[in-house]
């Protein structure tokens, strides 16, 4: 067994109307997003790397350890995974430290210090005492994903973890599962059919439909392709990564280099150099030939078309490179198919991009 | 005078009968745990026909199980066999033959309760343990039983309360034998037989008490164990 940093599945099994298919190698680090439409397969591939449902041809290698294989079967008890289910399922006869602590090992128990470091990560310090069923929607899919950190995994696998809460709660937990992005070197398989929460947290994306994969690859450039569902979506956008070059303190203006460009981001003071994630609607992305330096837009940045692609019979999706060469970091921009033919648009037209706004979505590790 | 040697005889009566009841709750909580675990957890077609088997003295005449019973225990049969092996006849009109008789005649009484809350109980919190590292012996007493926990009870009170009140298996099988198998619902039947009202009365009431006590002390727990659940 050699460790190789990459987790490796494949399972075919049926499903209710369809069987699921698929067979992909994915990182074993960062957050691996599943994305789909509901009922697609996306929790039966958790289920099946869990071990909780048994494929009738199936193999799991999780860094070189292997899972499962033709003839060989570990049942879930001896897999060191973590899985947050959609529903917090925490055991209600359990108080919540007793829950926390359900699954450590008792031959090597969690520490005082790495308990109180991931109940300080996940805001558990208030109610480690008392009953589960105090507990909010929120506060109780916390815990659920601090009892999964204990039982010390080797991957964190999340099924929809934020699908069973209101919006409120949504946006109080996504900071902590982002945090635990940033702290914990643990790989994490999540799914959601919430591109927002995806854009959020994924580092790499697999998109899913009727029990195959459609594609599978960076969150970017998944994101960018134009001949994937997500370019051709009403609300399409692209995450990029940038960190932070200059902070204009008078006009509160952040100024991020990418890969290819420098954006403008109003912003709260932030530290130089520090990551962050941005995002970028091709809606907010229009095209000019000309440098128009008089403009209230904040970023006008040298871009070459790279693709382009119809959306409907009179709107097109446009990919850009940035840079004057189009070799940066790939974005989209949604303009009228008549604009495309009237400044007679090419592939390797290189040409100015106007952002009308950059959002900027969390830290980066 | 005659009520203090009467009251001699109820008390052996109702020590016979919480001997019965205490050993067979025990001995059923023991099969029945097992067995209500296969019914809710098998995917086997024929479980519920496993089921019914047990549930049959849910409908039958006890008569007509003491009957059977009978038969079984008797010299000819399997228990006269089994008596054999230390130098008895017959497992009829003894105290093992009337636990054999109540635990199988009280058995529906406590797997179905039991059977109802490991269902209730679901796979979840076991599939939850498993991701947990927890074996499934494990999970099973660490969340399945803690969590079933109100149905053990209403098993186990049921199973009681039934091996208590029991008559006809009884007299099918025991006989009325002071101290051996003269149990309480006997003795009841024994004294109006014997036109003796007055202890009769005695008994019939304590008999009421304690049956109210029973279901309302086990309606209480139960609701309170509920609450603590959700």
């Amino acid at each position: 067994m050699t460790k190789d940093n990459k987790i490796e599945f494949l399972f075919k099994t049926p499903l209710d109307h369809f069987d699921l298919d698929v067979a992909l190698d994915i990182p074993a680090r960062g957050v691996t997003a599943l994305f789909g439409p509901s009922g697609c397969g996306k929790t039966t591939i958790l289920r099946c790397i869990s071990g909780l449902h048994q494929a009738p041809i199936g193999r799991v290698v999780v860094d070189g350890e292997i899972w499962q294989a033709e003839g060989y079967f570990r049942p879930t008890h001896t897999r060191a995974i973590g899985y947050v289910f959609q529903e917090a399922s925490l055991f209600p006869h359990l108080s919540v430290r007793k829950n926390l602590l359900y699954g450590q090992d008792s031959r090597s128990p969690v520490s005082t210090q790495a308990f109180d470091h991931i109940v300080d990560l996940l805001g558990l310090g208030r109610f480690l005492d008392r009953s589960p069923r105090n507990l909010s929607g929120g506060e109780r899919q916390r815990v659920a994903i601090g009892r999964a950190l204990f039982s010390s995994p080797k991957l964190l696998l999340m099924d929809e973890p934020l699908s069973a809460l209101d919006k409120p709660a949504k946006e109080e937990i996504m900071p902590f599962i982002e945090r635990l992005h940033e702290n914990l070197q643990l790989p994490i398989i999540y799914v959601s059919h919430d591109i927002n929460e995806i854009e959020h947290i994924a580092d790499y994306l697999v998109l899913m439909n009727e029990g195959k994969i459609v594609a599978s690859g960076a969150l970017a450039n998944i994101q960018s392709d134009p001949n994937l569902p997500l370019a051709a979506y009403h609300d399409s956008a692209v995450s990029l990564e940038g960190s932070l070059v200059d902070y204009d303190a008078h006009f509160g203006i952040a100024k991020f280099e990418v890969h290819g460009a420098f954006l403008n981001v109003p912003s709260s003071a932030i530290e130089i150099g520090v990551k962050r994630r941005l995002k970028v609607y091709a809606s907010n992305v229009s095209l000019s030939l000309e440098n128009i330096k008089s403009s209230t837009i904040e970023n006008l940045i040298p871009v070459c078309i790279i693709g382009m692609k119809e959306t409907n019979p009179f709107q097109v999706t446009v990919v850009l490179g940035l840079g004057r060469q189009g070799d940066g970091a790939h974005i989209l921009a949604r303009i009228t198919r008549r604009s495309w033919e009237t400044l007679s648009l090419s592939i390797n037209t290189s040409l100015y991009a106007q952002i009308k706004a950059v959002s900027l979505v969390r830290n980066q590790r | 005078m005659m009520i203090q040697g009467l009251s001699n005889d109820i008390l052996t009566s109702i020590f016979l009968s919480m001997a019965l009841a205490s050993a067979t709750t025990l001995i059923l909580l023991v099969l029945a745990t097992p067995l209500a675990w296969w019914l809710a957890h098998s995917r086997a077609r024929w479980k519920e026909a496993i089921a019914a088997v047990i549930s049959i003295p849910l409908v039958l005449p006890p008569t007509v199980l003491g009957f059977y019973l009978l038969i079984a225990l008797g010299p000819n049969g399997p228990g006269g066999m089994l008596a054999s092996l230390w130098g008895a006849r017959t497992l009829a009109f003894s105290f093992p033959g009337l636990l054999i008789g109540s635990v199988l005649y009280s058995m529906p009484f406590v797997v179905q309760p039991i059977r109802n809350a490991f269902e209730a109980v679901g796979e979840r919190p076991l599939e939850v343990a498993a991701t947990l590292r927890a074996s499934p012996w494990r999970a099973f007493w660490t969340v399945a039983v803690p969590l079933a926990s109100p149905g053990f009870l209403t098993g186990a009170i049921l199973g009681f309360a039934h091996t208590v009140g029991e008559f006809g298996v009884v007299l099918m099988i025991g006989g009325n034998i002071p101290g051996q198998t003269k149990v309480l619902s006997i003795a009841v039947f024994d004294y109006v037989e014997t036109s003796q009202w007055g202890t009769a009365h005695l008994l019939a009431g304590g008999m009421v008490v304690f049956s109210f006590c029973v279901i309302f002390s086990m309606m209480l727990i139960e609701k309170r164990l509920r609450q603590a659940r959700l």
